[in-house]
C-alpha cells in the first residue's frame, strides 16, 4: 500500500484468517496497522493487492484507535448511528441499542455525550456501535491501549467472552504482547515500515481467562517478543 | 447553562452598563456641550421615541440584518462545507481569497443598479459582505476536520451524504455559528451605512435625520437602539449556538 503522498505503508502483506478465529496484530508504530485495518474494513482502497472476505461489506464493524465517537452525538445516537445509516425502523433501534447499553453498564449515561464520560466508558460506547451491527468481522485498532491497566484487563475479559459467544471473527491490532497473545489464537508480527508479516504464530493456548498467569502464556510472550525483534532488524 | 452562572453574567452586565453611563455622565458634564447630551437626557429622549416611531425603525433595521445574514448564512455555509472535497476547494478556494479582501462595500453603485434602491439593494449589501465572512470560516473548518471522524463514519456504512449531514456539518457548525454571532457587529455597521441614504426607515436613517435637524437627544437615542439591537442580535445568536452545540460547552 503506497499512500497518494509516495509513503509506502505496507509491503507485500499475505495472510489468511479462518472464519471464526481470533487473530491479533502486532507491529511497531507507525508499521501499517491502521493501515491494514482500514483495507481489511474497505475504507482504503489498497494500491496494490485485494482483500477477499467471506462476509458482505456491512457485516463488517470497525473500532478505531481513538474509539471514533462523535462528540456532537450523544451516547445513545453514537450507538444508534449505525443502524439509522442501515435504513432499520426507529422503534426496532430503540430496543438493540438500549439492551446494549445494558449490557455494558452504559444505560444510564444515553443522554451524556462522549465527552463526559471516562476513557473506559468511551471504549465501551465504541463497542456498543459496532455490535449493534451484529457483525461477523470485527475489526478493532488498539482499542484499550489508553486504558489503564486494571480496566484494561477486564475489557480484554470482556473481548474473550464476546469472542467466544457469538463466534464472530475478530481482528485485534495492538502494541501490546501481552494482549496479543491474550486474545489470539493467532498472532500476526509486522515489521517496521514498510510493514510485512514476519511471523503468524500459532497460540492455540489462547482462549481462557487464566492464560495470563500461565507459564506457557509467558513462553509465548517471549516467542512474539523475539520475532519483533527480529522483524526490526 | 446553570442557574448561578446565568446569574453571574446578567450581573456582569449591569455592573459594565453602568459603568459605560457612569463614563458616558462623566464626559457629558465635563464636555458640556449638546454634542454629547446627559445620559439621563437621551433615556427621556429613548421613551419619547419608544411612544412616537422608534419602534417601527428598530423592526425595520432588525429585519433588515437577520435577512441579510440568513441570506448570507444560506448561501456560504453549504458552500463553505462542500469545499471538504479536494476537488471543490481548488475550484472555489482561489476565488474566495481573491474576493475576500475587496471592501465590498464599494460595490454599492453595481447593487443599486441591479437591485433598485429598495430594501432589497440595502439587505443584498449586508448579505454579500457577511457571505464572506461565514464562508472563510465554514471552509477552514471544514478543511481542518479531523479525517478520523469520516473513516468512523465510512466504517458504519455511511454513503457522502451521510458525511455531510453527520459529520462534517455537525463538526463545523459552532465555528459557523460563531461566525454568524461576529457577524452582526459587521452587519450593523453596514446597516448603519445602508440606511443612511435612500430610505425613510430605519435606525440609521433616524440617526441622519436628528443629525441633520441637531436633535442631539433623539441622535443619541437612535445610537443606543442600534447599540441594543446588536446586543440582542448577538445574544439570541448565542443562544442558539449553546442549544444546537450543547457538547462544545460542556465542563
Ligand atoms: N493519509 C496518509 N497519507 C500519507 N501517509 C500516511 C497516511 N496515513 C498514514 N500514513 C503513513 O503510513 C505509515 C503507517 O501509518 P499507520 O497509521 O497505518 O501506522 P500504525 O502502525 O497504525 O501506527 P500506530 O501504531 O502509531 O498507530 C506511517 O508512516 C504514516 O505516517
Ligand atoms: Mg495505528
Amino acid at each position: 500500500m503506497i499512500y497518494p503522498d509516495g509513503t509506502e505503508a505496507l509491503h507485500d502483506v499475505n495472510f489468511a484468517i479462518n472464519s471464526g478465529a481470533s487473530c491479533s496484530i502486532i507491529g511497531p508504530s507507525g508499521c501499517g496497522k491502521t493501515t491494514l485495518l482500514f483495507i481489511l474494513a474497505g475504507i482504503l482502497k489498497p494500491s496494490e493487492g485485494r482483500v477477499q472476505l467471506d462476509a458482505q461489506p456491512r457485516e463488517v464493524a470497525l473500532i478505531l484507535q481513538d474509539y471514533g465517537l462523535f462528540p456532537w452525538k450523544t451516547i445513545y445516537e453514537n450507538v444508534d448511528l449505525g443502524l439509522r445509516l442501515r435504513g432499520i425502523s426507529r422503534s426496532e433501534r430503540r430496543g438493540i441499542v438500549l439492551s446494549l447499553l445494558d449490557k455494558l453498564g452504559l444505560r444510564n449515561f444515553a443522554y451524556h455525550y462522549p465527552k463526559q464520560l471516562s476513557g473506559g466508558m468511551q471504549q465501551r460506547v465504541a463497542f456498543a456501535r459496532a455490535l449493534a451491527l451484529k457483525p461477523r468481522i470485527l475489526l478493532m485498532d488498539e482499542p484499550l491501549s489508553s486504558l489503564d491497566a486494571l480496566t484494561r484487563e477486564t475489557l480484554q475479559n470482556f473481548l474473550l467472552r464476546l469472542w467466544k459467544d457469538n463466534g464472530m471473527t475478530m481482528i485485534l491490532v495492538t502494541h501490546s504482547i501481552e494482549e496479543a497473545v491474550f486474545l489470539g489464537k493467532e498472532i500476526i508480527v509486522l515489521s517496521p515500515r514498510p510493514g510485512h508479516v514476519v511471523k503468524i504464530i500459532e497460540n492455540l493456548n489462547a482462549g481462557d481467562e487464566n492464560y495470563r498467569t500461565r507459564e506457557d502464556f509467558f513462553t509465548k510472550c517471549r516467542e512474539v517478543r523475539q520475532n519483533i525483534e527480529q522483524g526490526a532488524i | 447553562m446553570p442557574r448561578g452562572q446565568a446569574e453571574h453574567r446578567a450581573r456582569g452586565y449591569i455592573i459594565a452598563a453602568l459603568l459605560l453611563t457612569g463614563l458616558w455622565y462623566l464626559a457629558s458634564s465635563m464636555l458640556d456641550s449638546p454634542e454629547l447630551p446627559s445620559p439621563l437626557t437621551v433615556l427621556y429622549a429613548f421613551i419619547a421615541g419608544i411612544r412616537a416611531d422608534l419602534g417601527f425603525h428598530i423592526l425595520i433595521s432588525a429585519f433588515r440584518v437577520l435577512y441579510g445574514i440568513a441570506l448570507a448564512g444560506s448561501f456560504a455555509v453549504p458552500l463553505g462545507l462542500l469545499c471538504y472535497n479536494n476537488r471543490i476547494d481548488k475550484l472555489i478556494a482561489p476565488v474566495i481569497y481573491l474576493l475576500y479582501p475587496i471592501p465590498h462595500i464599494v460595490l454599492l453603485p453595481l447593487i443599486i443598479l441591479l437591485f433598485g434602491i429598495g430594501n432589497l439593494s440595502k439587505i443584498v449589501l449586508i448579505a454579500i459582505i457577511v457571505f464572506f465572512q461565514i464562508l472563510v470560516t465554514t471552509r477552514d473548518a471544514a478543511r481542518n476536520l479531523s479525517t478520523n471522524y469520516i473513516y468512523s463514519l465510512l466504517s458504519l456504512g455511511a454513503t457522502p451524504k451521510d458525511v455531510y449531514r453527520h459529520v462534517i456539518l455537525p463538526a463545523c457548525l459552532p465555528k459557523i455559528l460563531t461566525a454568524m454571532r461576529i457577524s452582526v457587529g459587521t452587519s450593523i455597521a453596514v446597516l448603519f451605512f445602508v440606511e443612511s441614504f435612500a430610505t425613510q426607515e430605519g435606525l440609521g436613517y433616524m440617526i441622519m435625520y436628528a443629525w441633520s435637524k441637531m436633535d442631539y437627544p433623539a441622535l443619541y437615542a437612535a445610537i443606543v437602539a442600534m447599540a441594543l439591537l446588536g446586543l440582542c442580535l448577538y445574544l439570541i445568536l448565542e443562544c442558539v449556538e449553546k442549544r444546537l452545540c450543547a457538547w462544545v460547552y460542556l465542563q
